[in-house]
């Protein structure tokens, strides 16, 4: 049995795993999370509702939870993946026919006391079941077609059905994440370029698609493109909130206008300033200074991730590791290129910065499982 | 499951390297996005600062109070007056049908009104007040106030009305003002911001049109700080404007209420100047009509009346009417065979009642003659052939010429809209505008101002200010623009003998004084205050040969449009000269019987500066002046409801 190949002995049980916590990584993750506070307090013109407070209870909750699977062996999660990847598979379903709709597309379920949005799940699961399968697979079978296959058919299936949503934004973070993860597993080079090819190849036939009655992807995503392309396009528009974020952005200079004293966000000029936005208002209220330590406090994460992960000798607790951490690092990445205007608006959340329960908690199970593997190392 | 132990440390290699890969990616993106950040928030801060206060920053105008007009001697024309509006916001009221139903209950609105103001509540921002009724009075405005518990988002707002308190005498003169139209913007080049500004009243007509710039001052500003929307949030600070200029007429309130009140009835014009400096001291038109309307948005059963209205209220007859002068022209005639030298005071010509000239008849109105006629006798009685005489000698371009340097065919520069030209034909100009040579007939029609000559009654009273003076007098309407007088209108002489002037002004007065004068039954007996004048009778038809034959019809059997206009100018007193006076009666008849009785009595108020004695009129004139000054005196300008009371 798999499990019994860990030195039992040498592993801390019971409650004095908490002391072999990853303690950094906790308190760089409240660190991050009370940027996250701090500036919905602001935009909030300086209350604690209707976001600062809400988010903090979803924090100590997600610390909660967190430490609550970091005390779980990572075996069990590893023999858990691939309940956990058919459950989410049958969530994602489940949004396809009763889903809630918002924005134009069908994201969450309400589940009285929050919603639930399968596609933010779907991210964490779908790095499970990846890593768990690397794990199994002899290494020299790594690249062969038909075990490339199966992993591939593991991303399409979820990515195809955040896509009918339709979330652009998520199933681009699902390929990309997963990608991350069969290419940290070893798969051959060639497979990778073959994919880049032939995604240029589908970018194209997306464009060409459009306006024809095949069109692959919604009018307000094409819209969002343009706009990224050239935001002074349409200024009142949909170009408008990009262009009131670049504005908000580059206003704070070097040390900012002063917390709660940004007037883009605080006279309402900001649009979703206190969720995919956030960062603009960070950047203007604590200028370069504060949104390069925020960035800073990001990076240093994914290192204690990575170095958790390269010190770690199960495989699949190191693939683990190491997908969430790239999963993290798309949240982040592809949040601040977009309001920076480097990437097209596709809604993607602040971690753990953002307002919303979702992200919050789905992150905080990520960071869970890496906490689960750091404990449970082979020692 | 089965562990490949072998695997295991080849496996862990490779995925140190594709971790080291995969991170080192990251790292280099990271990277990327700090120096993003870098360049936004560093190097072009500046330009996203400058972005962000333009955002939250607006400028709002303060309206500044619109200057004020008086009359010479401090009367107000032409004031701001608070009036009250009632406001409507829409996030305060809740429910904003429950609220103007209510409010509906509690005072009277128009229905048309109300339905605007629904459509611009739907339409605009939750916290901007629309007006849902304006001009409403101080009992609404306390019944308001009184039901405010139930009326929530209803406000009044007190703000500044144009009001003209001497209503329609002035209405002529000083205009109205109304709000900025699509029109009057596109005719501006660089519109101030200001008249931007909803409801921003500007002057349409007249002096508050003319002397816009100096009505209507420089706006203040406030810099606000407002939000996304538009709301205002606070305001960060102001500037102040500057209120507009007062001004100040030559012309004087009761002696225009009493041109009024004397024309009422007719459609008429009359003016009285100051022969000495030009000051206007009244310049009226009838009928009239109230400004006030205008300036509360006049409804259309009300402009169609002023419009339909045969005698033309709108139009200002006294600077715009252009009229054939008539006989009061023989004085131009007149004093230009002097100046050429034709004729001595003395010398005369013989009419026979009529004067044959290139095979066509030239009829004297006394068909029966006036025998041997000299210049006196030929103003007194008004002879036309000894004018054909004197014309054909001279020529039309002396006479033009002449009529010039008395102010016809000249546009008077004073501020009042349309301000006419007239004319004074030359034969270049009648090749030109009508494409035909001049011919002699021509010449004789325009020696006794018919034909082509025109003139308005303003430039018919210049012409007489200008023969009692000797000097080229010119109108003065705005006597002081702040306090600061404006130059007069005195002129140079005019360069005639004065010989020439005084067998002019001498001839006038009998006009008025001698037995035989055409206006001696309007003449004035108080000694020192009699007056020198001219009558003057245009045809506006032609009277054919055959209606000769049958005897000309007298102007009352005529319809009002085809009977003569009458006219009479003078200046008065005749021993000093102070004013001078013209007026016109559209289709009146005649000069001596419709124009000169108006002309006296306007003459003698100006002289006594208010309601002369009786024993200035001829004895057997005071009853009816009796009761005509009992009359004139309960006249009131039609002045709006709600002002009249004030007045």
């Amino acid at each position: 049995m798999s499990f019994l190949e860990y030195n039992v002995k040498t592993t801390p049980s019971g409650i004095r795993k908490v002391l072999y916590l990853n303690w950094p990584l906790v308190l760089l993750l409240t660190a991050v999370s009370s940027f996250g506070f701090l500036m919905l307090y602001s935009v909030a013109g300086g209350s604690m509702t209707p976001w600062a407070e809400p988010q903090l209870k979803r924090y100590i909750l997600g610390l909660t939870v967190m430490f609550f699977i970091a005390m779980v062996p990572i075996w069990l999660w590893r023999n858990l993946s691939v309940l956990a990847y058919l459950g989410s598979l049958v969530l994602l379903l489940a949004v396809e026919f009763f889903g809630a709709v918002g924005m134009g597309a069908q994201r969450w379920i309400d589940l009285g006391f929050m919603r639930l949005q399968p596609s933010e799940l779907t991210k964490i699961t779908l790095i499970m079941i990846l890593a768990a399968y690397y794990d199994a697979l002899p290494l020299n079978k790594t690249s062969r077609p038909l075990w490339v296959a199966i992993p591939v058919l593991l991303i399409i299936v979820p990515t195809f059905l955040v896509l009918r949503q339709p979330d652009l934004g998520t199933s681009l973070l699902l390929m990309i994440g997963g990608g991350t993860v069969m290419f940290l597993a070893g798969v051959h080079w060639a497979y990778f370029v073959a994919v880049l090819t032939a995604g240029i190849a589908t970018v194209t036939a997306v464009f060409q698609s459009r306006g024809t009655d095949w069109q692959l992807i919604k009018d307000y995503q094409f819209r969002r493109i343009d706009t990224f392309l050239d935001p002074s396009n349409d200024p009142l528009g949909a170009g408008y909130h990009i262009t009131q974020a670049k504005i908000a952005l580059g206003s704070g200079g070097w040390t900012g206008r002063g917390y709660m004293q940004g007037t883009q966000s605080r006279l309402n000029f900001l649009p979703e300033k206190h969720t995919d936005f956030i960062f603009t208002t960070l950047a203007e209220e604590f200028g370069f200074v504060g949104a390069f330590s925020l960035l800073g406090l990001y990076a240093l994460i994914i290192v204690f991730c990575v170095s958790s992960a390269l010190a770690n000798r199960d495989r699949f607790a190191s693939i683990l590791t190491l997908g969430i951490a790239t999963t993290f690092f798309l949240f982040f990445a592809v949040n601040m290129s977009m309001v920076m205007g480097l990437a097209p608006v596709v809604g993607v959340p602040l971690p753990l910065v953002s307002y919303g329960g979702s992200a919050m908690l789905v992150l905080m199970v990520g960071f869970g499982l890496v906490q689960s593997a750091h404990i449970h190392r082979p020692r | 499951m089965k562990r490949p132990g072998k695997d295991t440390a080849a496996g862990f290699r490779k995925m140190s390297r594709r971790a080291l890969i995969v991170g080192g990616a990251q790292a280099g993106f990271m990277g990327l996005l700090a120096l993003r950040m870098r360049y936004m928030q560093v190097e072009e801060a500046d330009k996203f600062r400058l972005l962000a206060e333009e955002n939250r920053i607006n400028i709002r105008l303060i309206p500044p109070a619109r200057g004020e007009i008086f009359d010479r001697n401090g009367v107000p024309i032409a004031v701001n007056d608070p009036s009250y509006r009632i406001t409507l916001t829409r996030e305060d009221a809740g429910d904003v049908d429950a609220v103007l139903a209510r409010l509906q209950a509690v005072v009277s609105l128009d229905d048309e009104e109300l339905e605007r103001a629904r459509a611009e509540l739907k339409r605009t921002q939750p916290f901007f007040p629309v007006t849902v009724a304006d001009q409403v009075d101080w009992t609404d405005v306390t019944r308001i106030a009184v039901n405010t518990p139930a009326l929530p988002g209803v406000t009044p707002e007190v703000g500044l009305t144009r009001t003209y308190p001497r209503g329609s005498d002035f209405a002529h003169v000083i205009g109205y003002v109304g709000p900025v139209s699509d029109y009057d913007l596109s005719k501006m080049e660089a519109p101030d911001q200001l008249l931007l500004i909803p409801r921003f009243q500007i002057g349409k007509v007249g002096v508050e049109s003319k002397l816009e710039d100096d009505l209507r001052g420089k706006a203040g500003a406030r810099r606000v700080e407002v939000n996304h929307i538009g709301r205002e949030m606070r305001e960060l600070d102001r500037r102040e404007g500057q209120q507009g200029r007062d001004l100040q007429l030559t012309i004087d309130a009761d002696l225009q209420n009493y041109l009024q009140a004397r024309l009422d009835g007719e459609s008429a014009a009359a003016v009285v100047m100051d022969v000495r400096n030009g000051d206007l001291l009244a310049i009226g038109s009838a009928p009239s009509f109230d400004p006030n309307l205008f300036v509360r948005g006049i409804s259309v059963a009300d402009y169609r009346a002023l419009t339909d209205n045969k005698y033309r209220p709108l139009a200002a007859k006294a600077v715009q009417g252009i009229y054939p002068p008539g006989s009061t022209f023989k004085m131009v005639v007149a004093l230009a065979a002097l100046d050429a030298g034709l004729v001595g005071p003395e010398d005369t010509y013989y009419c026979p009642g009529h004067l044959e000239v290139s095979g066509r008849r030239f009829h004297c109105w006394k068909g029966a003659g006036h025998g041997h006629v000299n210049l006196e006798g030929s103003l007194r009685e008004s002879c036309d052939v000894y004018y054909y005489e004197l014309a054909l000698e001279l020529g039309i371009e002396k006479i033009t010429a002449m009529s010039n340097r008395l102010g016809l065919g000249e546009r008077m520069d004073i501020p009042m809209s349309a301000v006419a030209a007239g004319l004074t034909p030359t034969k270049a100009w009648k090749r030109e505008a009508r494409g035909q040579e001049w011919v002699i007939g021509d010449t004789v029609n325009s020696s006794i101002g018919q034909g082509y000559v025109l003139a308005s009654p303003l430039q018919l009273a210049v012409m007489t200010a200008r023969i009692a003076s000797g000097t080229a007098v010119t109108p003065r309407l705005i006597k002081k623009i702040n306090g600061i007088e404006q130059p007069s209108g005195e002129g140079p002489p005019l360069g005639l003998n004065e010989n020439h002037l005084r067998q002019v002004r001498k001839s006038m007065y009998s006009v008025s004084n001698n037995r035989r004068g055409t206006a001696y039954g309007s003449r004035i007996i108080a000694e020192g205050f009699r007056m020198a004048g001219k009558t003057g009778t245009s045809q506006v038809r032609n009277i054919t040969a055959k209606e000769r034959a049958a005897g000309v019809r007298s102007n009352a059997d005529l319809p009002w449009e085809r009977r003569d206009h009458a006219l009479f100018v003078d200046f008065a007193p005749y021993e000093d000269p102070r004013i001078a006076v013209a007026v016109v009666i559209e289709h009146g008849g005649g000069g001596s019987s419709a124009a000169a009785p108006v002309a006296r009595d306007i003459t003698l108020q100006a002289l006594y500066g208010g309601e002369p004695p009786l024993d200035a009129y001829p004895t057997k004139d005071r009853n009816r002046i009796r009761e005509l000054q009992n009359r004139l005196r309960d006249y009131n300008p039609s002045t709006g409801k709600d002002s009249k009371s004030r007045a």
